[in-house]
């Protein structure tokens, strides 16, 4: 009874130890106290270390602005980060009610110039595009990007009808803390994963990591010059 | 059942995390602070201060000395390299700004150059780029910009400077005097 909300992923879990990443620990307050639900993340550190050694990055945040998070890239990469908010850009076509500018809007809504771009932290931002809307972004995201130059992006693979964006908050690069607003419309249809990767045309899936959480998360790299 | 409860506890916590923005502790309690209670504990604190009132209108440069709170509006440039800028909840920027540390409440369009701290507080607004070793962007601000915090700069530039002068001010910067152009 206690236990209903456990899955068959945890009652198999009797069978043998579950993976480390998937039992980590709840963030720790530095007054002690256990505070919120961390989410494990494998693709972060990946992230991070293909920007370490290079000499002050330039990094994209697509995201809304997390003030820790800038703190964050900023003493782990030593990096400039460009933060270009691109939730609030749908937020903005969905109440006008002119989503099907959206395409065009976003071929336009970067202005660094090409092949500029270090790396690029592209969250969830795909779940909330239509087909088209996300073909654009996929391009121009990929031309922005510096040879092997590193894109991380999220993408849900179930249906989820909640309208809600989530900000990702850096706990540790290991460790993720998921804060949701509310948002006009929920997320689009979950793409397949082959989908995703004849979107990113010229990029190349570096790694794969499908979470417990029902989230694909893919680190895409620009091919060397 | 009970340990259905131990295990849903810590996942919904009392208070409001202040470990989500670790590099601003003092942050949000001085942003929970009223405005006029924060600046009196600024003005005991520091030494010289001065304030640039709601109805005033500065076009051009600014520059000085002292600690400066501007709650009017100011477009321009502002220059205050040794002194902590605090754009006031009315306060409206529109200029570049350079100072040793700049708070903001109010709303700053422009680039914000700082030599050691940039703090965006609750309900404030900067639309530029920021450059600054450290930076606070308090949940509830709005940025719009890039971030530029000069971690290889900071530290290579820093302990020099400190060893060369380790106590006494610089005579251009104590001769220097504020002034307001319009």
């Amino acid at each position: 009874m206690a236990d209903s909300a456990r899955t068959l992923t945890d009652l198999f879990g009797f069978l043998g130890n579950r993976r480390a990443a998937d039992t980590a620990p709840a963030a720790v307050t530095p007054s002690g106290k256990t505070d919120d639900v961390s989410h494990p993340t494998k693709s972060l550190q990946k992230f991070l270390t293909s920007l370490q050694a290079r000499e002050k990055p330039a990094l994209l945040d697509l995201g809304p602005v997390v003030g820790s998070n800038v703190n964050f890239f900023g003493e782990h990469l030593g990096c400039r980060i460009r933060v270009e908010d691109l939730a609030a850009d749908i937020e903005t076509h969905l109440k006008k009610g002119n989503t099907d500018e959206l395409p065009a809007f976003l071929e336009k809504r970067f202005t660094q110039e090409p092949g500029s771009v270090d790396g690029i932290l592209g969250w969830d931002m795909f779940d909330y595009l239509d087909k088209k809307s996300a073909h654009v972004l996929a391009t121009v995201l990929a031309s922005l990007l510096k040879p092997d130059g590193a894109l991380l992006c999220f993408f849900s693979t179930t249906e989820r009808l909640e309208s809600v964006y989530t900000k990702y908050v850096v706990v540790d690069p290991l460790h993720l803390r998921y804060r949701t607003y509310p948002a006009t419309r929920a997320r689009q249809r979950a793409l397949l994963t082959g989908d995703i990767i004849r979107m990113f045309k010229g990029l190349r899936v570096s790694d794969s990591f499908l979470m417990k959480s029902n989230v694909r998360e893919m680190l895409f790299r620009k091919n060397p010059a | 059942m009970w340990k259905r409860d131990e295990s849903v506890k810590p996942a919904t916590p009392p208070v409001p995390a202040p470990a989500v923005v670790p590099a601003a502790p003092a942050a949000p309690a001085a942003a929970s602070m009223p405005p006029a209670a924060s600046e009196r504990r600024t003005q005991q604190l520091q030494g010289e201060h001065v304030n640039i009132g709601k109805s005033v209108v500065i076009k051009g440069e600014l520059s000085g000395s002292e600690d400066l709170t501007i709650e009017g509006n100011v477009e321009g440039k502002i220059e205050l390299k040794e002194n902590i800028l605090t754009i006031g909840p009315n306060g409206k920027i529109n200029a570049e700004v350079f100072a040793k540390a700049v708070i903001v409440l109010g709303i700053v369009v422009g680039n914000v150059t700082a030599s050691e701290k940039v703090d965006i507080r609750d309900n404030g607004s900067v639309d530029g780029d920021i450059t600054s070793p450290r930076v606070a962007i308090a949940e509830g601000a709005h940025f719009r910009g890039s971030v530029d915090m000069q971690r290889a700069t900071a530290k290579a530039a820093t302990p020099p400077a400190a060893s060369n002068k380790p106590a006494t001010p610089a005579p251009a910067a104590a001769a220097q005097g504020q002034k307001v152009g319009a």
